[in-house]
């Protein structure tokens, strides 16, 4: 890249490294007349870094990410905990739902046992009365078919008394209730 | 005028164009801010200003951008945050978990570095790390620490980094030898490799630009540039980042000298 100067050049320099128009002469870097100044601006740069990154920004930074660090690690718990929360909540419910459907269950045989108690009661106790009120109604029946029964041997003897009557005869009272008799047996 | 810093090539071209100027390396010379001819070493130079900008920068990055101290972090604090995060884990990773206490060295290395290197891809800006007396000085203070450390810590085993007890007996005073001599390289090639870097991109993109003179070949000049420039972006953070993984990796071979 860089090639040295002719003499000349090095004669007219305004110091050992700079030609009189300002321009280089070889390589600035290896110009050991500024090595010491940048040498020493170096050192105070570095120092002055140094201070600033190990008293200022590092210990900054780093408590920054210790407390993200922190916090990410407290929101990680945290929603661990309403999961687990959720998760009880959740089985509570079904609990109270299973128990709740149970009871329904129970109180629905119950109510149903009691209704088909008194069911029975009431069929029982209707049958009862429909029985008293059949053999009552049998019994008027058959009083009725006695007293019709009754009616017609009067009819009938009245009338045959009558019918022997009327042809002349005279009716001998117990003979026709005798013939009446045989009569309605047979 | 024009004859300072330039292949004949370019001797040719200047003959031929007439007004082909080439001062590749005249942006690396050190100036006094506030006039007079001399450097002295406490002068107030071009070096003073731009370091000093180094240090504004990084102020800037790490300490008022993370002035809010936000939990969730905005975009500024997250480069700082990025920062520390990227060079906290390297010095874990590279040089082990007890290196931790030396994190604020390397961080100071980095930062120093990274932000000088981006301020000199600045134009008519003035790059320190392109200088040796700088990056030297830096790897001189990394080999120094680094050596001191490993005998502060292990005595006379630190010397046990040189004898390698996996390789067979024989090959073993072969390889003390070399790694003697590679160990005291280290901040040579430390040194040399961060401002040869930054001095060669910085020095072509100028060659390129004295080359934009000419109409014919401007486009392709300002191409080349922009290209370039490009690449110097990508290695201004890469040569920071070989300096600190670097610096880590001699600090593990003082941490831990047996192999």
């Amino acid at each position: 890249m860089a090639t040295e100067t002719d003499s000349h050049g090095a004669a007219e320099a305004a110091s050992v490294c700079v030609d009189s128009h300002g321009g280089a002469i070889g390589m600035p870097q290896l110009c050991g007349d500024w090595m010491g100044n940048q040498i020493f601006w170096l050192i105070v740069t570095l120092v002055v870094i140094f201070l600033i990154l190990s008293r200022v920004a590092l210990p900054r930074i780093a408590a920054i990410l210790a407390e993200r660090q922190g916090t990410i690690t407290n929101d990680l718990a945290e929603a661990e905990n309403l999961k687990a929360r959720a998760v009880e909540a959740e089985e509570a419910y079904n609990q109270a739902l299973a128990d709740a459907r149970s009871e329904a269950l129970r109180i629905a045989a119950e109510a149903k046992a009691e209704i088909q108690g008194e069911l029975n009661d009431a069929i029982e106790k209707a049958d009862a009365e429909i029985g008293a009120r059949a053999a009552e109604s049998e019994k008027a029946i058959a009083e009725i078919r006695a007293g019709a029964l009754e009616s017609i041997r009067e009819v009938a003897t009245d009338t045959a008394t009558e019918i022997v009557g009327a042809l002349g005869g005279t009716a001998d009272a117990d003979a026709v209730t005798g013939a009446v008799q045989s009569r309605m047996k047979g | 005028m024009a004859d300072d810093a330039h292949g004949a090539a370019a001797a040719e071209h200047a003959a031929e164009e007439g007004g082909l100027v080439f001062h590749p390396m005249d942006q690396f010379i050190v100036k006094p801010l506030f006039g007079g001819d001399t450097v002295g070493l406490f002068t107030v130079t071009n070096v003073t200003l731009w370091m000093a900008l180094a240090v504004l920068a990084i102020f800037a990055l790490l300490v008022m951008a993370t002035s809010k101290r936000a939990i969730v972090p905005g975009r500024s604090q997250s480069i700082a945050e990025l920062a520390y995060g990227f060079i906290y884990k390297m010095v874990e990773d590279v040089a082990g978990k007890d290196a931790t206490p030396y994190f604020p060295y390397v961080m100071t290395l980095f930062m120093f570095i990274v932000c000088s290197n981006f301020l000199g891809l600045l134009p008519m800006s003035f790059t320190t790390t392109s200088h040796i007396a700088v990056t030297a000085i830096m790897a001189m203070a990394v080999f120094l620490s680094v050596t001191i450390i490993g005998f502060a810590k292990h005595g006379i085993g630190f010397l046990s980094l040189f004898w390698i007890s996996a390789a067979p007996l024989p090959l073993r005073p072969i390889l003390a030898l070399i790694e003697i001599i590679s160990y005291f390289v280290r901040p040579i090639s430390h040194s040399i490799r961060l401002a040869g870097n930054m001095m060669a991109g910085h020095a072509v993109i100028k060659v390129f630009a004295g080359f934009a003179a000419v109409t014919l070949i401007a486009p392709v000049s300002v191409l080349a540039i922009t290209a370039i420039y490009a690449l110097e972006v990508l290695v201004s953070f890469i040569q920071a980042y070989v300096f600190a993984i670097l610096t880590c990796v001699y600090l593990k071979d003082a941490l831990h000298p047996h192999h």
